[in-house]
């Protein structure tokens, strides 16, 4: 009676991998040699071996610095989706972006001299307490309806958003929420971008508890059966999805929809399970984010559009397409 | 062993285990039946440690729920609930592969593989093993369940009615499973039942709950008649002898 049929899945990885890869290296090559100073790749190349020069100082900052946002920002929210077993919910849109820059504008008041490292803590700490925040609202909503976790996660980012943003205004810190909310490369320069090493480090320290992930992803009491010590899992997971956020946030500004669609797009192909996933997850992360800039340098030249702008319209569409076009389950 | 004694849980200010006492010996099966919010899943849970004791103690051999290590637990005792509603996209092979994460964490050695493999073809899971459980029917998602359950490989299995979407050949097949790994391993199964016909073909010892408390316990061929159904269920039902099984003929 069983009728054997042979496993697709690992082909569907490795094509999907490969052909990302090769995408991504176009990427890097076409983000290095654009600029408003024309320069061909091999000046480039000739300058930075003798240790100066433009790609050194900023068309590599800014290469990499896409690559560590987009890839930080899609771990986190492939984490944070499947800690709170959601396919709609990413830093941006729940809250947690907000609680960092709350941070960060409250620390900014109360202790104007504060070095990034504190400023770096205040903020994840926020950004943590958001997150844990918007699980204990999420605990109360009914499971059959999985669209009201995002709706009350754009509500409570909200409420959170409006607080700091009354805070900045009465202490003429304005500008900085524009900076920290909109995500963009343009300002990348060598010595301002290294946090974001940081927390590429972090996201990829969360791949050591992938299966973790995974098994809390099954849902508390399966979790629990599996003797998996599950609310540590998930403030760890909390913890990595925090600091991510904090970091991205004040480094380049907040990137709206990569947490959002990057997870969503690769879920569809190859699945759910973290240690298969997150590499994959990381990568499309990176080159989606790259493609952004690239698209926003080169679209109004010599103007910038911002990435985060590009991605969010870009973003918005992928995401309706992959909402609509779900295929219908049994 | 598993020694109950004296536990007691409220939901809030409703009582929903009314001192239960029970004690089931090593090896074998054990049916629990009972009506609908009789506190069978409650007991299950807080068995597996999934809810707190309020009062009263719960033994495995020698570990006592709530003073043992949650992965010591998962090592003794392996728990399918009633309303796993698993939504992640994963493949069957991985779900049964997470049945081995109490043994090696993370870190999967051959041996694990091994028993994956062989979990997949005792349930007859392995020409889907590589489909995502959310494209699967009910009766396969339940069966790569108990799979996993059953990779655990766990002294004591705690089914939470397993049966559920599944059709009658895969219903029997399952029972039958459960008797030959009672007999061949010595495991002790508990498993909620609301068919009672297959409580009384396929267990060693029957456990009635009702409104929280323990009605009855009893081996199948003293638990099956009809006082003792009436007393529990409060119909009337006809129970037929066929060869050495008794039968509740309660559809008609
Ligand atoms: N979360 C809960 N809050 C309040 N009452 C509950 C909750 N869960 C279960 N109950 C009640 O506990 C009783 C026992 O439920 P349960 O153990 O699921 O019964 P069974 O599995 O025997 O059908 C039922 O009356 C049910 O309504
Ligand atoms: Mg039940």
């Amino acid at each position: 009676m069983p009728r054997e049929t042979p496993p697709q899945r690992p082909w569907i990885r490795v094509t999907l991998t490969t052909s990302i890869v090769a995408i991504l290296l176009c990427l890097i090559l076409i983000s290095l040699s654009i600029g408003v100073i024309e320069t061909s790749l091999a000046d480039l190349f000739s300058q930075a071996a003798d240790g100066e020069g433009l790609l050194l100082l900023s068309r590599l900052p800014r290469t990499l610095a896409t690559l560590l946002a987009g890839a930080s920002l899609a771990v986190a929210g492939f984490i944070l989706q499947t800690l709170v077993q959601n396919r709609f919910v990413e830093p941006a849109t729940v809250g947690t972006a907000d609680s960092a820059a709350l941070g960060l504008i409250g620390v900014s008041i109360v202790l104007p001299d504060a070095g990034i490292f504190s400023k770096m803590l205040v903020g994840s700490l926020a950004a943590f307490v958001g997150a844990l925040g918007f699980l204990a609202l999420v605990k109360r909503l009914p499971r059959t309806q999985p669209l009201l976790v995002p709706l009350c996660g754009i509500f409570y980012g909200g409420v959170i958003s409006s607080v700091a943003t009354f805070l900045a205004y009465e202490n003429d810190l304005m500008q900085y929420i524009g900076i920290w909310m909109n995500g963009e490369f343009s300002g990348v320069l060598q010595g301002r971008y290294e946090l974001l090493w940081a927390s590429g480090l972090i996201a990829l320290a969360g791949y050591a508890y992938a299966d973790k992930f995974t098994i809390a992803g099954l849902g508390r009491d399966t979790a629990s059966g599996l003797g998996l010590n599950y609310s540590q899992t998930i403030h760890l997971g909390l913890a990595i999805v925090a600091m991510v956020t904090a970091f991205t946030v004040i480094t380049v500004g907040m990137l709206p929809f990569v947490g959002l669609v990057v997870p969503n797009i690769v879920s569809r192909f190859v699945g759910d399970n973290s240690r298969k996933v997150l590499p994959l997850v990381a990568l499309v992360g990176g080159t989606f984010v790259l493609g952004s800039d690239i698209l926003g340098r080169v679209l109004r030249f010599p103007y910038e559009i911002p990435a985060g702008a590009i991605f969010g319209v870009i973003g918005t569409f992928v995401f309706l397409w992959l909402l609509l076009a779900r295929p219908s389950r049994a | 062993m598993i020694d109950i004694q004296n536990v007691t849980y409220h939901h809030g200010r409703s009582l929903i285990l009314d001192d239960v006492s029970l004690r089931l010996k090593k090896g074998g099966i054990t049916a629990l039946v009972g009506p609908n919010g009789a506190g069978k899943s409650t007991l299950f849970a807080l068995m597996a440690r999934l809810l707190p004791l309020q009062s009263g103690s719960i033994r495995f051999d020698e570990m006592e729920v709530g003073k043992t290590g949650t992965q010591s637990l998962a090592r003794k005792l392996a728990i399918l609930r009633q309303e796993a509603n698993v939504a992640s996209r994963i493949t069957v092979r991985d779900l049964v592969g997470f049945g081995r994460f109490p043994h090696h964490q993370g870190r999967a050695s051959e041996a694990d593989e091994a028993f994956v493999q062989k979990s997949l073809h005792e349930f007859d899971l392995a020409s889907i093993a590589d489909r995502f459980i959310d494209e699967l029917s009910g009766g396969q998602r339940q069966r790569a369940l108990v799979a996993m359950a059953f990779a655990q490989d766990t002294d004591y299995l705690l089914l939470d009615e397993p049966l559920n979407n599944l059709d009658m050949y895969f219903a029997r097949s399952l029972m039958q499973q459960l008797r030959a790994l009672a007999d061949a391993y010595g495991k002790t199964i508990v498993i909620v039942l609301h068919e009672i016909n297959y409580a009384s073909g396929h267990a060693d010892e029957i456990i009635a709950l009702k409104q929280g408390r323990v009605a009855l316990q009893a081996p199948p061929e003293s638990f099956m008649t009809a006082e003792n159904l009436f007393a529990i269920y409060g119909m009337d039902v006809q129970v037929e002898t066929f060869g050495n099984r008794k039968i509740a003929l309660h559809q008609v």
